[in-house]
């Protein structure tokens, strides 16, 4: 079995979010870049799990973007995949990103698509869905099970209130989350390894960009916190119920 | 042309986040001075054309035994399918779950320009600006569409829904419905509870509860308001909550009109999942919990004995 995860760059969970150049670009000065959560812990360990299961089977990797994206890369190839190959192009909208993963898939011929459930700095929760319709593929989003019989994909994904099970044939695409799998820490081992693994650089496809950030901004402040005194809930209750006119 | 808006449904029913969805297209389309035109998928249960209060004119509908299950590639070659049928340039539907598996397929099908995530109504006075959620809720960005046909998935409860008067006409779409792919094998549903990103009212809670046989005081306040009920990651990983519960950076992200933590020091992965709450109020007996700077009200005290007394005052409002 042939497995593709895709895999983005993203500040870290912590990182402060601040923007230079009048608001238009987002300001990398002192930010830690680590791979986007769901793409690590959820996509990739699951298909990590998948080839142990099945050690016949390939994780490939696909990220698009420029040389600085390389040590996340390595980074995801030490927690355990094959080879990687990055779609040497900045990433500009969506769509545009789609369109390059959606070569490579073509080009590689996988059984297997898996993404995160979104990144967590755009938040767009696109390129899953986007990648099936290029392909042609069916598309479960938001799973936070898989399971494989041969050519059968056992998936639990989330509906509102709770969960529903479904069953599909390779191939397929996939976004994961939380459920999926439960996140590693790449060993020594891993690590060492990872430097010999091969990473492909390709150049990308000619594709539209159909969106531009025209600018980016923070929301307002809050105004700070009333404090009320436990002894006196009451109060609580009536500027919820007055005040914020929340219940 | 109109705009077409995606009725979303389960079970026969509109979810909530559709009717947030129509009354966003429908003053969408005031706004460019066209109307707006509705599509459901499936079989219904309820009234659809009462959904004419909404502002829609028109409702198309594929009532199809085989759409009741959802599949995003069949549902989206209809949906591409009835925004050609329409002549409809702008398509509108909720980010929730199946938006989020269908409006990017939709956008690569029909080369449109999607934001997904949007929070706010689009700004038509010079090109088409959406405004959405980004860095997990911690800022946001104008997002410029660029192309002919345009698609805006709103984030649920972040669009005030108005209902008028009116009634929709209700017309059957005729297409060739594509054989599904994906099999539904089994729903698990918490049943009577509220669903967890549809709540106006959350109650989560944290390691500060100690266990999870002391979340009967959490699920008693969350009854009392008609809320979900969620939890902090510690909280998930120790399995003391189902995982669903889990809301977060790396859980679910919510955006309720109130959201009470309690017992939750608020870091920022947790804040990020719950920084779109209109009305935060946390609950907490350590005066320096991080959460409190992104709180509008807080308690510092003892979950176990403010949350009980909480529940009782909230009792004797609403009787009042």
């Amino acid at each position: 079995m042939k497995i593709l995860v895709c895999v983005s760059k993203t500040p870290d969970t912590t990182a402060k979010i601040a923007f230079t150049d009048n608001n238009t670009k987002f300001d990398n000065n002192g930010v830690q870049w680590i791979i986007n959560p769901y793409d690590e812990w959820y996509a990739l360990v699951r298909a990590i799990e998948l080839k142990e299961a099945d050690p016949s089977s390939v994780i490939h990797l696909v990220t698009v973007g420029t040389a600085d994206a390389d040590p996340i890369i390595r980074k995801a190839l030490a927690l355990g995949g094959d080879e990687a190959i990055r779609v040497n192009a900045d990433s500009q909208d969506s769509y545009y990103v789609a369109a390059q993963i959606a070569q490579v898939a073509r080009d590689g011929g996988y059984d297997l698509l898996l993404a995160g459930k979104e990144t967590i700095d755009f938040n767009g929760a696109s390129i899953g869905g986007m990648l099936a319709e290029l392909l042609d593929l069916p598309y479960v989003a938001l799973a936070a099970r898989l399971d494989l019989a041969g050519n059968k994909a056992t998936i639990v994904r989330e509906i509102e209130g709770g969960e529903e099970t479904v069953e599909a044939e390779l191939p397929l695409v996939i976004s994961c989350q939380k459920g999926m799998a439960e996140q590693r820490i790449p060993n020594m081992r891993g690590i060492m390894a990872a430097r010999t693994k091969p990473l492909k650089v390709v150049e990308p496809v000619a594709a539209d960009t159909l969106t531009s950030i025209a600018a980016f901004g923070l929301p307002p402040a809050k105004a700070g916190v009333k404090l009320v005194s436990p002894d006196n809930v009451e109060e609580l209750v009536r500027l919820l119920h007055e005040e914020a006119k929340s219940i | 042309m109109p705009v077409l808006i995606f009725i979303d449904s389960a079970e026969g029913h509109v979810k909530k986040a559709s009717l947030e969805a129509l009354t966003y297209g429908a003053d969408l389309a005031t706004q460019l001075g066209t109307h707006a035109e509705g599509i459901v998928l499936g079989n219904m249960t309820e009234d659809i054309s009462a959904l004419g209060k909404y502002g829609v004119k028109k409702i198309h509908q594929v009532a199809d035994a085989s759409l009741d299950q959802f599949d995003s590639q069949t549902y989206c070659a209809i949906i591409a399918e009835a925004v050609k049928a329409t002549g409809s340039d702008l398509l509108v539907l909720s980010n929730n779950v199946h938006g989020k598996a269908i409006a990017p397929r939709l956008s690569a099908r029909l080369k449109a320009g999607l934001v997904a995530g949007a929070v706010a109504m689009a700004d038509t006075s010079n090109g088409f600006i959406v405004k959405k959620s980004v860095f997990s809720g911690k800022a946001f960005a104008q997002v410029s569409i660029q192309t002919a046909i345009k698609i805006i998935a709103i984030n649920p409860n972040s669009y005030k829904t108005v209902a008028n008067e009116g009634t929709a006409e209700l017309v059957p779409f005729a297409v060739t419905i594509p054989a599904s792919k994906i099999k539904l094998l089994q729903v698990n549903k918490a049943s009577g509870e509220v669903p967890l990103t549809e709540a106006e009212i959350v109650v989560s809670a944290g390691r500060g509860m100690k266990g999870p046989e002391n979340w009967g005081m959490v699920e008693e306040l969350a009854k009392t308001l008609h809320a979900a009920t969620a939890c902090s990651r510690p909280v998930a990983d120790a399995h003391w909550r189902p995982h669903n519960e889990h809301v977060g950076q790396t859980g679910i992200a919510i955006a309720p009109n109130l959201y009470i933590a309690i017992g939750i020091s608020g870091a920022i992965q947790h804040l990020a999942g719950v920084n779109r709450s209109k009305v935060i109020v946390v609950i907490n007996k350590d005066a320096e919990a991080p959460f409190f700077k992104a709180a509008d009200y807080g308690i510092v005290g003892d979950a176990f004995e403010v949350v009980p007394k909480l529940t009782e005052a909230i009792k004797k409002m609403k009787a009042s």
